[in-house]
């Protein structure tokens, strides 16, 4: 490599290079409204691979380019570019390079991961943690003697995000039990007995949601949160976090489930505090008397029938009942 | 190499073949590794065009948010027939069946591979693959996903979900025997003049390759299995409800599938490592260093499957585990791409398709790389794993990588297979839309994954819709951009002009006969008396090889 650029150009691009990697590094708007403590620490850390990213991709993109235009055949010009074969300390320095960046991506997704809870799911609560519930609605909690088993049994590996460091050794201020099924989200709320279509939770409160699948594999994710769990027949999973933001977001189901995987759509509304009250007390309100619910042997009943069922507790839409009755009676 | 063992050098026996092969020699059980080569890539990439079309139904369909064009059982059957086709039926077949066979005997002196009918037998193990695809969707086509996950594969259209894994069984069947082929070939077969070092990159990729297919192809053939015994004979692997376990088959399935990314690029690193000092008129740049990441490649590419199940049933342990396997997976990859660039520098660059499409791909790899690097990290993979971002990042790698990789190989050896020219000005025309219909495709996607649209679905929230459109739109234009390919192709194997032996002046073997090369490739074996890449030294050198 003779024709190195005179070292000022070298040095005139390097800044430029890297101003306009960190402008683009903070600047770039990709990642949606960030509305948990996780969020951030997610955010900061995908900006700095931004960051490192354009740099490289505009270093290696203007070499191609500049290579391209300087290094043309000029017409008439037969004969054959320079011998060069290799250059060690040219090859040491472009394998040292990434090695370097690539331990220190590393390290740094071991810190934000650690920040995140994601040592921790399943952890210190062992016995009662996962089945918090009022002893009325054990005859409503259809499909999920797989969290049961593993409150009680206490050893079974449980997957996700739990308490962060902040908060570990801790019990959460809310516990939800969140079902996934084709194709619908079924939010329980083991304290109160609520059974609801949508996800309803308490601003800057430490929130657990433990998720399982009845039918096949989903996987809950809330964008705003940064945060995805699978939802897992026979496997307990869970998914802590603290919402930071008030509002409306959408929870997605991201894991391919059957034909209305897309329409599998719900949401999550963070209230205020006097808000989440507010809900609370008038659902509890609401609730059938427990006599009514004991009726019911879910256990007997398809998918569709469950559903139309508590259809009138649950937003899903109809069409998405008409579906589910046409899948399971072809 | 005084133990190239002399009982290996001809295989083919010497009578019994005509002169030339007839057209219709191309549809018998043909032991020629170069009709074999043939064989597999007009299979391939008339499969190209099958999986293109379900890619355009998809798009059509994603250009508004509600399902409303086709139904979404039939967009799942596509979605899941579209990948599977793409990898199995096209990218694999072409790169490594196709231009593997075709070339690696040619490049290293051979008159034909070590085991010529077991390469027959793996060959004709890809038709009734494709057969039973294509019937599948008599009974509604496998809607799993090209990954299968069950639960879901084992309750949805069991008797497609069947022919599909046996589909992919005859498939993985086929690339383990081609496999063991190539290995015994480049070990043994070497013309006898030919040094480790004077190897052409492209037979060390397909070693990496070889090895690679070797160890992992078994595992996903043992999980499929599996999941064909729950569907029909009633076992209970996994089925969480009799005691089965669901995540023990995304293990099996990815230990298998991971590997299967560097199936499908391997070979197209060779290719770059020989067009581009061919094109750029320069010595490869760090011949040992390329030769060597290959196969680094191929050893960490072994342990970073989990990658892909960040969010399933996942220990923080192995998450962690596998994040740091994954990044230093960049490592041999950027030196590849760094020692490509520096090809470049002070060459005599070449505007030939093939460059164009070389060059299109090291600019397409280096922003694929770069988003996957991004999703290695769980942190990061954790918000968008199983959404659009993931779908941008693996078509920069295997549409603007693997599929750029096989056409420039096409505009390279199209004339020393056929022994004419591509039209030029046609293949600008098909680089130009190529170029611009991937950006436009796959760029957006990226967006629409960190916005938080999943990945697989028929219908989607209307705040996405006008990232989608321009999506489809893209789609379009590379729907558009082959028709320039496939006329080009037709037009110049009967009326391209003649190309002669070397038309490129290349130093590889294979340009040291016809084109079309002859049955055995050589009357007289040629003699290696330079490295594959000597350009710049003697200028009048490549004269000599020519026995
Ligand atoms: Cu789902
Ligand atoms: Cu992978």
């Amino acid at each position: 490599m003779q024709q190195i650029p005179a070292p000022l150009w070298t040095l005139v691009i390097g800044i430029v290079v890297t101003l306009i990697s960190l402008w683009y590094g903070q600047n770039n708007n990709l990642l949606p409204v960030q509305a948990s403590e996780q969020a951030p620490l997610v955010d900061d850390f995908f900006n700095v691979m931004v960051t490192i990213g354009t740099a490289l991709f505009i270093v290696v993109q203007g070499t191609i380019i500049y290579s391209l235009i300087r290094f043309r055949r000029r017409k008439g010009d037969d004969t054959d570019g320079l011998p060069i074969e290799g250059n060690l300390p040219l090859e040491a320095f472009w394998t040292a390079i990434p090695a370097i960046i690539v331990v220190g991506l590393g390290l740094y997704s071991v810190v934000v991961f650690q920040d995140m809870g994601g040592f921790a799911p399943g952890g210190h609560h062992h016995g009662g943690m996962m089945m918090a519930q009022a002893p009325q609605h054990e005859m409503v909690d259809v499909g999920s003697p797989m969290l049961a088993q593993a409150g009680e049994g206490g050893s079974r590996q449980v997957y996700g995000f739990g308490a962060s460091p902040m908060v570990e050794g801790n019990r959460p201020d809310l516990t939800v039990n969140v079902t996934g099924m084709q194709y619908a989200w079924i939010f329980r709320y083991p304290d109160t007995a609520i059974v609801d279509g949508e996800l309803h939770v308490p601003v800057g409160q430490d929130v657990q949601l433990l998720i399982e699948a009845q039918d096949v594999i989903h996987s809950f994710w809330v964008p705003q949160f940064r945060l995805k769990q699978d939802a897992l027949p026979g496997q307990p999973a869970e998914l802590r976090f603290v919402a930071t933001k008030e509002g409306t977001y959408p929870v997605v189901c991201a894991e391919l489930c059957g034909a209305y995987h897309g329409g599998m759509r719900t949401q999550v509304i963070v209230h205020s505090l006097e808000d989440y009250a507010a809900w609370e007390a008038s659902r509890v309100a609401e609730l059938p008397g427990a006599a009514e619910t004991v009726a019911v042997n879910p256990a007997t009943m398809t998918d569709a029938e469950y559903l139309t069922q508590i259809a009138q507790d649950i937003p899903i839409e109809a069409t998405q009942i008409a579906q589910l009755a046409r899948l399971s009676n072809p | 190499m005084a133990q190239a063992d002399l009982s290996f050098n001809s295989p083919v026996a010497p009578h019994g073949h005509p002169d030339k092969w007839k057209w219709y020699h191309y549809f018998t059980f043909n032991v020629d590794h170069k009709v074999i080569g043939i064989q597999y890539l007009v299979t391939s990439f008339l499969f190209y065009l099958v999986g293109g079309f379900m890619a355009v139904m998809l798009r059509t369909e994603l250009a508004t948010p509600d399902s409303d064009f086709l139904s979404p059982e039939l967009y799942n059957a596509f979605l899941t027939n579209h990948g599977t086709i793409m990898i199995f039926l096209w990218i694999v077949p072409a790169a490594i069946g196709g231009f593997g066979n075709y070339l690696i005997p040619l490049m290293i002196g051979a008159r034909d591979m070590a085991f010529p009918k077991l390469n027959a037998i793996a060959f004709w193990l890809n038709p009734p693959a494709g057969a039973l695809l294509l019937g599948s969707f008599y009974f509604g086509g496998a809607q799993a996903g090209w990954t299968s996950y069950p639960p879901l594969s084992e309750i949805t259209a069991n008797a497609a979900q069947t022919l599909w894994i046996l589909a992919i069984v005859l498939v993985g069947t086929s690339s383990i025997l081609g496999s063991v082929n190539f290995l015994v070939t480049i070990w043994k077969m070497r013309v006898p003049s030919m040094k480790w070092d004077q190897i052409p990159l492209f037979c060390w990729a397909m070693v990496a390759t070889s090895i690679l297919a070797l160890f992992s192809t078994p595992v996903l053939a043992a999980g499929l299995i599996l999941l064909l015994f729950d569907i029909n004979f009633g076992t209970s692997f996994f089925k969480p409800d009799a005691g089965g376990n669901v995540v023990v088959y995304q293990h099996l399935f990815w230990f298998y599938s991971h590997p299967a990314v560097y199936l499908m690029i391997l070979p197209i690193f060779g290719i770059m490592s020989e067009v581009i000092p061919v094109h750029a008129r320069k010595p490869i740049f760090g011949y040992k260093a390329i030769a060597y990441s290959s196969l680094t490649i191929c050893l960490v590419g072994l342990f970073v499957w989990v990658h892909h199940m960040f969010t399933s049933g996942t220990p923080p342990w192995m998450r962690i585990f596998f994040t740091i396997s994954t990044l230093i997976v960049a490592v041999p990859t950027g030196i590849k791409i760094f020692s490509w660039v520096a090809t470049l520098w002070g060459g005599k660059i070449r505007y030939t398709t093939a460059m164009l499409f070389a060059v299109g791909l090291l600019s397409m790899f280096v922003f694929g790389g770069l988003s996957g690097v991004t999703l290695g990290t769980a942190p990061f993979d954790i918000h968008v794993h199983d959404t659009y971002y993931v779908v941008g990042h693996f078509h920069y790698v295997l549409f603007g990588g693997s599929v750029f990789g096989i056409y420039s190989a096409v505009y390279h050896w199209f004339p020393k297979i056929t022994g004419r020219m591509l039209n030029e000005p046609l293949g600008k025309i098909h680089f130009v839309l190529t170029f611009i219909g991937t950006i436009l495709t796959f760029t957006p996607m990226h967006a629409l994954g960190m916005q938080g649209m999943p990945r697989r679905v028929a219908m989607y929230d209307a705040q996405f819709t006008d990232l989608n459109q321009l999506v489809t739109v893209g789609a379009y234009i590379l729907a558009v951009s082959v028709i320039p390919f496939y006329i080009n192709v037709l037009w110049s194997w009967s009326k391209g002009q003649k190309a002669g032996d070397n038309p490129w002046n290349a130093l590889t073997l294979e340009w040291t006969t016809a084109s079309p090369p002859i049955i055995e490739n050589w009357d007289v074996l040629p003699v290696v008396t330079h490295g594959p890449y000597e350009y710049g030294h003697e200028p009048e050198e490549e004269l000599e090889t020519v026995s």
